[in-house]
């Protein structure tokens, strides 16, 4: 790579003529996150401005490659770049599934019309995507899907229903897995993408314990699917019924995200922040924050030690199961602290005060953490079968 | 820098993991010297064989003779120590006097170096005063007397302090014992007049002394550093101890955590080989991932400190807390999933349990760190 002094001079010279100061204060809502999409609309100028200056510049997607919307950085300069955005506590610019989850799969098994079309979009936040992969009775256990695509010739028609549909009825297109196989279980699945807007397509948000409902049932009734839109972009992506392999690659990116937003990224001490909150801490209180922030503070070395292995290609395939695991459970841990930090005041539901009520939604939130995107269960099996190689797993 | 080996330090990992298998091996060291009940609980003959390689004098500069590398590199050879509960002196000696000895002058570098970085001669370190690790309040003292000083008081648990040939001692040279100040380092020589060693084995046949200081005379060339300014000296000493130790207690959870793996894959019960159980998949891949996380802290804090950065005294003792919980449950994991045979002296899971409680306790146990990262983060 470049001189890595330079390219930081470089960086922190940009983020400073680029990033507005309101967008170096933490996300307090969701109205602060920019997700994009067709009918995308921004909270305020600051965060329009940030958005654009990133979009142009390539720093929505930093290391993908500049003819896909990219910046084309290196893993190294990447690193760069996100150490000093955190430095200065800049925003994402762009929060979106088709960054985190659909573009890795399609940089890595799309063809090149589908990367021109759909990477670019995704890079300047277009068009907002879901996923579609949980259906009611088939959670972790994907292969039991029974969404079916009839093949028509040049479009599949899908029947059949998908659970936990993040943000379904935002977004503007999914990315789905539909069964075009009935006899072949792993073999017979293929990634689809189509439009929301499909006639048949309908969604339904879930209500959870904490109140709020990001996740959608997205209902499939005679859908037509298309096999291909246009020259070289094929409406499904790899192979036709090899799905799976396309599934498995992103739910290691989507592992890796989750993993990610969980306990362990932040690299202060969680405890600093209690004290300020609660005035004095119970002796006992206060050692059990700090054992959390022993295992917090591991955590992120070991985030640090992933990802560094994963862009050298030096980690194990099945490492992101791990930092899954452990970073989805460490999160329930530290939100079970805030509530016990938080006395009654972390009780409250509906007060101003409170935001209304984040502590206790954030804490119910968190307890799905350890499910969605493969229960914690499951995350123990494939440590087991892959990394231990135990009979039987 | 990326936190995984590069390829020297690979090439490192690749030789110390072969000689610490087949010259540093329980069956050879380990047991050997514990079943003759060897006075000093580690073979010399080994310790010269350290010094062939280029381990002893690792972290001395390359001007003092040694190979000028830093905490990252003595934490891979101390990992594979761990992994095979090799005994030797090179965490007190390599690790910790040598950290002490880079803070003294040339006549003392010059007279203490030779003799470790040739594997003739082990040092060790005189710190803890009681049975807990408490380096906040040092209680022996050093008074002026001629050109020198007079040393008295008593040190704990320092490692094979009966058999070393010079010992770094922390005392007081004024202020209170509570005081962070007017702390001195002394390098105090075996055959001082007035010193003598209550030798005790241990729980993991190493051998540890309480120290008594009656009176030691000591010339003012014994002085690590500055008089009164030894503090500072001390904390580089503990903060390269503690990851050191972190590194070995990595070690021993990963020999644990392996012997249990291989274990489950063999051993049959019901019918079935007990690794197809999920209860004891759950809990064995929970163990590698602490396993695991607790590596890469290590790891970290290494490099922190080879990179001058004032965060690795925060993350030496994150290290050595979650290396104390991560070990610990693995050499408990180990002796539980071995049932019956977990629990005979003549399988090795029981020597990993012994090992790692003397490594908890030694430089601070993982309650004393948790508390350290609260008080440092405020709160």
């Amino acid at each position: 790579m470049s001189d890595p002094d330079a390219f930081r001079a470089d960086v922190r010279a940009w983020l400073e003529a680029n990033c507005p100061p309101e967008m170096r204060e933490p996300v307090r809502d969701e109205a602060d996150v920019y997700w994009g999409g067709r009918n995308a609309t921004f909270k305020n100028d600051a965060q329009k401005a940030w958005f654009e200056a990133c979009r142009d510049k390539g720093y929505t997607v930093p290391e993908w490659p500049k003819a896909y919307g990219g910046a084309g950085l290196t893993p190294a300069e990447g690193k760069i770049l996100r150490q000093e955005m955190s430095r200065i506590g800049a925003r994402p610019p762009l929060s979106s599934f088709g960054i985190w989850m659909l573009g890795p799969a399609l940089l890595h098994f799309g063809t090149e019309g589908q990367k021109q079309r759909f990477l670019n979009e995704i890079a300047a936040g277009k068009i907002r995507w879901c996923q579609g992969y949980s259906e009611p009775g088939s959670g972790s256990d994907l292969v039991s899907m029974q969404t079916y695509g009839e093949d028509k010739g040049d479009h599949w028609v899908v029947n059949g229903q998908k659970i936990w549909t993040s943000y379904a009825d935002e977004a503007d297109w999914i990315f789905c897995l539909v069964r075009t196989d009935k006899e072949n279980k792993y073999q017979g699945i293929t990634f689809m993408l189509f439009d929301m807007a499909s006639e048949g397509v309908s969604t339904k948000p879930i209500k959870l314990i904490s109140g709020n409902s990001p996740f959608c049932e997205t209902f499939m009734d005679d859908v037509k699917v298309p096999k291909s839109y246009g020259e070289d972009i094929p409406g499904y992506v790899g192979q036709i019924n090899r799905g799976w392999d396309v599934a498995k690659y992103l739910l290691g990116h989507e592992r890796e995200m989750i993993s990610g937003a969980g306990g362990g990224d932040r690299t202060s001490a969680i405890g600093a922040a209690m004290k300020r909150m609660a005035g004095e801490l119970d002796p006992v209180l206060r050692a059990q924050l700090a054992m959390f922030d022993v295992d917090a503070l591991a955590y992120s070395a070991m985030g640090e030690k992933f990802l560094d292995e994963m862009k050298s290609g030096k980690g194990h395939p099945a490492q992101p199961n791990m930092m899954k695991y452990v970073g989805t459970e460490l999160n329930k841990q530290r939100h079970e602290l805030m509530m016990s930090v938080g006395g009654s005041r972390a009780l409250e539901w509906e007060s101003e005060d409170t935001g209304g009520g984040k502590p206790s939604r954030n804490w119910l939130r968190t307890k799905a953490n350890s499910i969605e995107g493969g229960t914690s269960e499951v995350m123990l099996n494939v440590i087991s079968k892959r990394i231990l190689d135990l009979p039987g797993a | 820098m990326p936190l995984y080996h590069d390829d020297d330090q690979a090439m490192l990992a690749e030789t110390a993991s072969q000689f610490m298998a087949e010259e540093g091996a329980i069956a050879k060291q380990l047991r050997h010297w514990r079943d003759r009940n060897c006075k000093d609980g580690f073979g010399h003959g080994l310790w010269k064989q350290f010094a062939e390689m280029g381990f002893t004098g690792m972290l001395v500069s390359e001007d003092d003779g040694g190979l000028g590398m830093g905490s990252y590199e003595a934490g891979i050879v101390l990992e594979e120590i761990g992994r095979n509960l090799t005994p030797s002196p090179f965490l007190a000696s390599s690790v910790l006097a040598a950290t002490a000895l880079k803070h003294a002058d040339d006549a003392a570098r010059q007279r203490w170096l030779p003799g470790l970085v040739s594997g003739d001669l082990v040092y060790s370190v005189a710190i803890d005063e009681g049975a807990k690790h408490r380096p906040e309040r040092i209680k022996t003292r050093a008074e002026k007397s001629g050109n020198g000083f007079r040393l008295t008081g008593q040190k704990d648990f320092v490692l094979h302090g009966a058999s070393a040939d010079m010992l770094v001692v922390a005392a007081r040279t004024s202020g209170a014992d509570d005081d962070a100040d007017g702390i001195t380092l002394f390098a105090v020589p075996k055959d001082a007049a007035n010193m003598s060693h209550d030798a005790v084995r241990l729980v993991d046949s190493s051998m540890a002394s309480h120290t008594k200081f009656e009176g030691v005379e000591l010339d003012g060339d014994a002085v690590i550093g500055e008089v009164d300014g030894g503090r500072e000296v001390l904390n580089a000493m503990l903060t390269a101890g503690r990851i050191g130790a972190a590194a070995e207690g990595v070690g021993v959870a990963r020999g644990a955590m392996d012997m249990t793996v291989d274990y489950l894959k063999q051993r049959k019960q019901f019918g079935k080989l007990i690794g197809e159980f999920q209860a004891l998949q759950h809990r064995a891949a929970h163990l590698y991932s602490e396993v695991e996380i607790a590596r890469a802290v290590t790891m970290k804090a290494a490099q922190l400190l080879d990179g001058g950065s004032e965060k690795a005294d925060l993350m030496a003792s994150v290290a050595k807390a979650k290396v104390a919980k991560a070990a610990g449950l693995a050499v408990r994991e180990g002796v539980q999933m071995h049932g019956g045979i977990g629990m005979t002296d003549e399988y090795d899971i029981g020597l990993y349990m012994k090992r790692d409680r003397a490594l908890q306790e030694f430089l601070g146990d993982m309650y004393y760190h948790a508390s350290r990262v609260a008080d440092m983060s405020g709160y």
